[in-house]
């Protein structure tokens, strides 16, 4: 897991996706400014209004496991992780419900079902979860298992 | 409104066909169903069809005769079969043509589907970093839906079992062996709670149906199938749908109940006056939702349902007599089209081993898929 994600640019094509704040990693969405509904990534477009005048707003960093599943088998292209059907890892997949009631998809630090149960507390990080031809590491958002008190 | 009627079926068979396009399986089934209605393609007036995989619809006149009749193509994901029909329906019913034709079809590669997520107005890095596949979809939604509404994981084992057992009395079905509650129990996890056996694969196939007035249908056949509502929506924000980085706080109705409500009024009939019914089961799971999004359960009463066999083919609710998707594999395009014929065949009382006792009156069918469409009919015996 990794916390500099300043030095990981060039390999972080979620970057975009992330505010660095004094208070550390969070997620960047959107809010209608005509209806108040948030959105995870930020978008343009409200598709409960209608409307098209959003602002960027902090979806946070913290949550609640709100479903999951195991990726068991290797996905197929455009998935670029680097590995081969026989290196592949399985990976965790979840919706984590953050504060404003948003279910953001998401990698999850453990592919193991006995440590995944719905309503646990969840806290975003950075994974490596693969690496490019040229050999360096390729990193996104992911959520991992979190103590009851972060919430 | 005026009724209009169903006055042929055909198919190709579903499955995998090496050496036969997607195309020629669909005008193969044009055919079959030309000649179950008594009728030359060149009588036949208008025509809507469509595949994901397979190419344009209208492609398929190279095959069957440039007659000259407007042939639309039709791209709407799992419910291309569905708008089809329902756009044959409405043409017939402008009178735009005496006759019409309604085409499905697609030949699909191996293994799962890998779409492009600018396909989907998705960026790259969803692709990229391993969230983008129906799989995982239907896993997620399967899994909140089984803890939101305690239902046991073994009813998603039962579901399948039921499929393949129907399968087997099917001759037309592509898996046609019988497997155990322990055979589907254990086999390899794909997306937990999903396992291999509780998926449908991707296939091949064709399917075909030929439509006229009811009034004039029988000039043509003796068992003309009347088309009670042919109905296909799409969803509303707050829907919980496939290749979504993010859900929206707020949850609502599933593109798939909006459309059986429309259809049920339309029709003027109840989940409760249905005899033989045909849910997209792409998933056990998905079949599980759909029972009660359909109205035919409240939510949470599946469990009981599929152990008590009411879902079999002699109980009170008999659901994918010919094995659904889980059985017959799932051509997109043409997977709708296959429910729909399924439940001819049914209410025709062909459908020998798999026949529902007690002369089915009144059919229904449901497709649903990406992204976020469903298309529903109710169809009415002769």
């Amino acid at each position: 897991m990794m916390n500099d994600s300043a030095s990981l640019q060039p390999h972080l094509p979620v970057a975009h996706l992330l505010s660095q704040g004094a208070s550390g990693l969070g997620l960047l969405g959107s809010q209608c400014r005509q209806c108040g509904e948030v959105y995870f990534p930020a978008t343009g477009n409200c598709t409960a209004c209608c409307g098209s005048d959003l602002a960027s707003c902090d979806i946070g960093s913290q949550g609640r496991l709100w479903s999951w599943t195991v990726q068991a088998f290797m996905p197929k292209a455009p998935f670029n992780s680097g590995e081969t059907e026989s290196d592949f890892q399985p990976y965790g997949v979840g919706y984590v419900q953050m504060p404003s009631g948003v279910k953001v998809e998401s990698r999850l630090t453990t592919a193991d079902p006995a440590a995944l149960a719905i309503g646990m507390p969840m806290a975003l990080c950075l994974v490596r979860y693969g690496q490019r031809a040229d050999g360096r590491p390729l990193h996104t958002f992911a959520f991992a298992p979190a103590n009851e008190g972060g919430l | 409104m005026e009724d209009i009627a169903i006055i042929g079926i055909g198919m190709h068979p579903f499955g995998r066909t090496d050496g036969l396009s997607g195309q020629a399986q669909g005008a193969f089934a044009v055919r079959e169903a030309l000649r179950d209605a008594g009728v030359n393609w060149n009588q036949v007036g208008v025509a809507y069809g469509g595949s994901q995989d397979a190419g344009n619809a209208d492609a398929l006149a190279n095959h069957l005769g440039l007659t000259g009749i407007p042939f639309v193509n039709v791209a709407n994901g799992c419910a291309t079969g569905g708008s089809a029909l329902a756009s044959v329906v409405a043409a017939i019913r402008s009178g735009m043509a005496e006759i019409g034709v309604a085409v499905g079809f697609d030949k699909h590669p191996r293994g799962a589907f890998n779409p492009r997520p600018a396909d989907w107005g998705l960026e790259d890095w969803y692709g990229e970093t391993g969230l983008m596949l129906t799989t995982q979809f239907f896993a997620l939604k399967t899994q909140r839906y089984l803890y939101e509404h305690g239902i046991p994981e073994e009813s998603l084992v039962r579901v399948a079992q039921r499929a393949f057992r129907n399968g087997a009395l099917n001759p037309q079905a592509w898996r046609r062996r019988e497997l155990s509650f322990d055979e589907i129990a254990e086999s390899m996890p794909v997306n937990l709670p999903l396992r291999k056996y509780m998926f449908c694969n991707p296939a091949e196939g064709g399917a075909a149906l030929v439509l006229c007035r009811a009034s004039q249908a029988h000039k043509y056949t003796d068992s003309p199938i009347i088309v009670r509502a042919a109905v296909m929506r799409t969803r509303h924000h707050g829907s919980f749908e496939v290749f979504s980085p993010g859900l929206a706080a707020r949850q609502a109705p599933a593109p798939t109940a909006t459309a059986s409500r429309a259809a049920y009024e339309i029709a003027g009939v109840g989940p409760e006056d249905i005899d033989v019914i045909q849910l997209q089961d792409t998933d056990s799971g998905s079949e599980i939702i759909h029972l009660a999004e359909n109205g035919f359960c409240e939510h949470g009463e599946q469990g009981l349902l599929l152990r008590n066999g009411t879902t079999d083919i002699g109980g009170r609710l008999p659901v994918n007599t010919d094995g659904g998707c889980l059985a017959n594999g799932e051509p997109v395009g043409a997977s709708g089209l296959r429910q729909v014929i399924e439940a001819c065949t049914q209410l025709r009382q062909q459908a020998g081993a798999r026949q529902v006792p007690g002369a089915p009156r009144l059919g229904y069918t449901h497709v649903y898929g990406a992204p976020g469409v469903s298309a529903v009919t109710i169809l009415e015996a002769p």
